[in-house]
């Protein structure tokens, strides 16, 4: 996974509340088997007309917006379906970051694993970053994870927190799957303990049914 | 004494592997769904760190997104349809996973095949790829869905990290009146709750409400959790819950039977148990529900209107509004059962089991589906198909000029060919009602099975109670 330490560039405004995952990435593309590429269908049903031409009103296709790292959005970001695809397709775009009041639980995440960092913010704070996002070409905002502050284009400071662990991952880009290897010892003991405790749990799908 | 636990607590605590300082925990995970639209890239990922899979016998795959509801011997004509079933295929052969192969009667939609084998069981740990895995809360179980990262860490250590929930309660007291179905339950409750009302949270369903719904009304309630912003809801097990899972095909057996049973019964909540936030509502006051935006929390008893922005203060609130019924071309104040209907969908694995069917095929039976309605009814897997049939629901069905098809998600969300053309407006039983999901411009109305029934024989939204 990608590091995360420091950002600096473009923050778009999308002042919508539940921007769900439908949206960022809709099903029909679903059947892909790969996880690159997938920046093409990001929020396609608002992104491109009907005749596949890209809507001039959408934020990501005006200038500087079209280069943003950086997304600012509204409550409950990222609800709905669990598909990874959601982020994937995010930072294949560019982004790195999103800003919202609150974020949807396997969305929130789902952008860890990934390097893609989610910062929720008090509604306020997010309404100053929602204003300095549409300050076009000076809509640049640099964010410090280990500092845990975002820079705003005046250059007053925001604060946010991450959790210990997560914000360790990320400024690491640690691999989760590595990382629990580590435990492989407690996971056996685990599993012994709870083959004794609960047997039933062992075997399940390897019986042929009856 | 100990202090007194609820059954997350319970459930959660028993299958702490290690804890950090900061509480997030290893937790380990009993059963593991695995589907075809977000698990390629996760054997891709074991494949490339030629990482193994843990625990086959925890572990079962089926293809229910991408499936044909139409006649499927002869395959998958979807090109990308097809590709990711047979890359499914190749998946489980690598790697020693049991499947339930799409011609096998037991294939179907993966959250209703989870309870209906016995595979589900009360105080599990299980995941899925897939947000509505939620459903199997019903169980007992404490489960939630996982992005593909996450699919791959539980395939290669049949654990996850996570960060504890909080408590929710979401007590519902007295009897549903006619005419009114789980479906309207937790469509209120995600009216009261809002859309991000259980975030952080998991959600525990109490009262004699849930006391007295079968499995298949709980599954219906816990399935839409995720509506609610809670990644996992679940009912405390109870003798309903035992009677269901006695005797399914991968429920203990025997001696095991009487171990597991002991333990189930330890895991309802203790009195007195904490719970962090809380909610409340009246079943006697539950008319059915059906919602009129883009979002679950837009929903309202069918008696209601088509709210008026106009009366929205915060600012954010009323652009959603506005913009939601302008995708929904609907005018304020328009009675709700005014709204015409040009396809119905009678499926998913919110409202796909046999009470489902059956409750739809009342409405049906001696009646016609409306001119220029569609209506498909998806059973949520061969077996509810085949127990349908020997009930007769299916000629019904046929007869009230409904469309009767094989099982799979369908037109939930489209990924086969069931979508909703050139921006239908659809009575729909499943759970998200997002612009786009059924179909490009497509206008969802979700609500009950009975209700999706009556929309479509009188080809507008209907409250059901008013046909009998």
């Amino acid at each position: 996974m990608e590091k995360f330490t420091q950002l600096t560039g473009v923050a778009a405004p999308m002042p919508m509340i539940n921007i769900d995952t439908d949206k960022i990435f809709p099903a029909v593309y679903l059947k892909t088997i790969k996880r690159t590429g997938l920046s093409k269908h990001l929020f396609e049903e608002v992104r491109f007309r009907p005749d596949g031409s890209e809507n001039p009103d959408f934020v990501l296709n005006q200038t500087p917006y079209r280069n943003a790292k950086i997304l600012v959005g509204g409550d409950n970001f990222g609800c709905g379906s669990s598909r990874e695809h959601a982020p994937w397709a995010l930072l294949d775009f560019g982004i790195r970051a999103v800003i919202a009041p609150s974020f949807a639980d396997i969305f929130y995440n789902n952008c860890f694993k990934n390097g893609l960092l989610p910062i929720a913010l008090p509604q306020a704070e997010v309404d100053l970053l929602m204003d300095d996002a549409r300050k076009g070409a000076n809509a640049i905002l640099t964010i410090d994870l280990e500092g845990g502050t975002i820079t705003r284009p005046d250059g007053g400071k925001i604060r946010f927190e991450i959790d210990p662990f997560r914000k360790h991952c990320l400024l690491e880009g640690l691999d989760d799957i590595g990382l629990t290897e580590q435990k492989a010892a407690a996971i056996k003991t685990f599993e012994e303990d709870a083959r004794r405790a609960r047997p039933w749990l062992f075997g399940i799908t390897a019986r042929s049914a009856s | 004494m100990a202090e007194p636990r609820t059954l997350f607590d319970k459930i959660w605590r028993s299958h702490v592997v290690s804890r950090q300082d900061d509480g997030t925990c290893l937790l380990y995970i009993d059963m593991h769904l695995v589907h075809e639209v977000t698990s390629p890239q996760a054997f891709e990922g074991l494949r490339l760190a030629d990482r193994a899979l843990r625990r086959p016998d925890a572990t079962i795959a089926v293809a229910d997104h991408n499936v044909p509801t139409s006649d499927r011997s002869r395959g998958i004509d979807d090109p990308e349809s097809r590709l990711q079933v047979e890359t499914l295929e190749r998946n489980v052969r690598e790697f020693g996973v049991p499947y339930f192969a799409i011609n096998d009667t037991r294939q179907g939609i993966v959250h209703i095949i989870g309870p209906e084998e016995g595979l589900s069981q009360p105080g599990m740990t299980i995941v899925c790829g897939d947000s509505h895995t939620a459903t199997h809360g019903a169980m007992g179980a404490l489960a939630f869905g996982i992005g593909t990262s996450e699919v791959e860490h539980v395939l290669a250590t049949q654990t996850l990290i996570q960060a504890p929930a909080k408590n929710m309660k979401v007590a519902v007291n007295g009897t549903l009146g006619a005419g009114v179905s789980p479906k309207d339950v937790i469509l209120a409750i995600i009216g009261k709750i809002g859309t991000a009302g259980g975030t952080g949270h998991v959600i525990e369903y109490v009262g004699s409400t849930f006391r007295q719904m079968s499995m298949e009304g709980r599954m219906t309630v816990c399935n839409m959790t995720i509506e609610g912003g809670a990644r996992a809801g679940l009912v405390a097990p109870d003798e309903v819950t035992f009677a269901y899972v006695k005797g399914r095909p991968y429920a203990p057996k025997g001696g095991a039977w009487e171990l597991a049973l002991a333990y189930w019964k330890t895991l309802p909540s203790d009195p007195g148990a904490h719970y962090d936030k809380e909610a409340f509502l009246d079943a006697g006051a539950i008319a059915p529900h059906v919602t009129w935006g883009t979002s679950p929390q837009d929903v309202l008893p069918v008696t209601g209107r088509v709210p008026d922005p106009a009366g929205v203060e915060d600012p954010l609130k009323r652009a959603a509004m506005e913009r939601s019924l302008q995708y929904m071309q609907l005018a304020p104040k328009t009675p709700l059962v005014e709204i015409p209907v040009e396809r119905v969908f009678i499926g998913s694995c919110t409202n796909s089991r046999i009470e489902d069917l059956r409750a739809a095929a009342a409405i049906a039976k001696g009646r016609r589906v409306a001119e220029g309605v569609r209506a498909l009814v998806v059973p949520g897997s061969g077996l509810v198909k085949r127990q349908a049939e020997e009930e007769g629901l299916d000629r019904i069905f046929l007869e009230a000029g409904f469309e009767w098809r094989e099982p799979g998600c369908s037109n939930c969300m489209s990924m086969n060919n069931d979508r909703a053309e050139h921006g239908e407006r659809v009575a729909s039983t499943s759970n998200r009602n997002f612009e786009g999901r059924q179909g490009k411009n497509a206008k969802t109305h979700l609500m009950g099975p009975a209700m999706a029934a009556a929309a479509a024989v009188t080809g507008r939204i209907t409250d059901v109670r008013e046909l009998g």
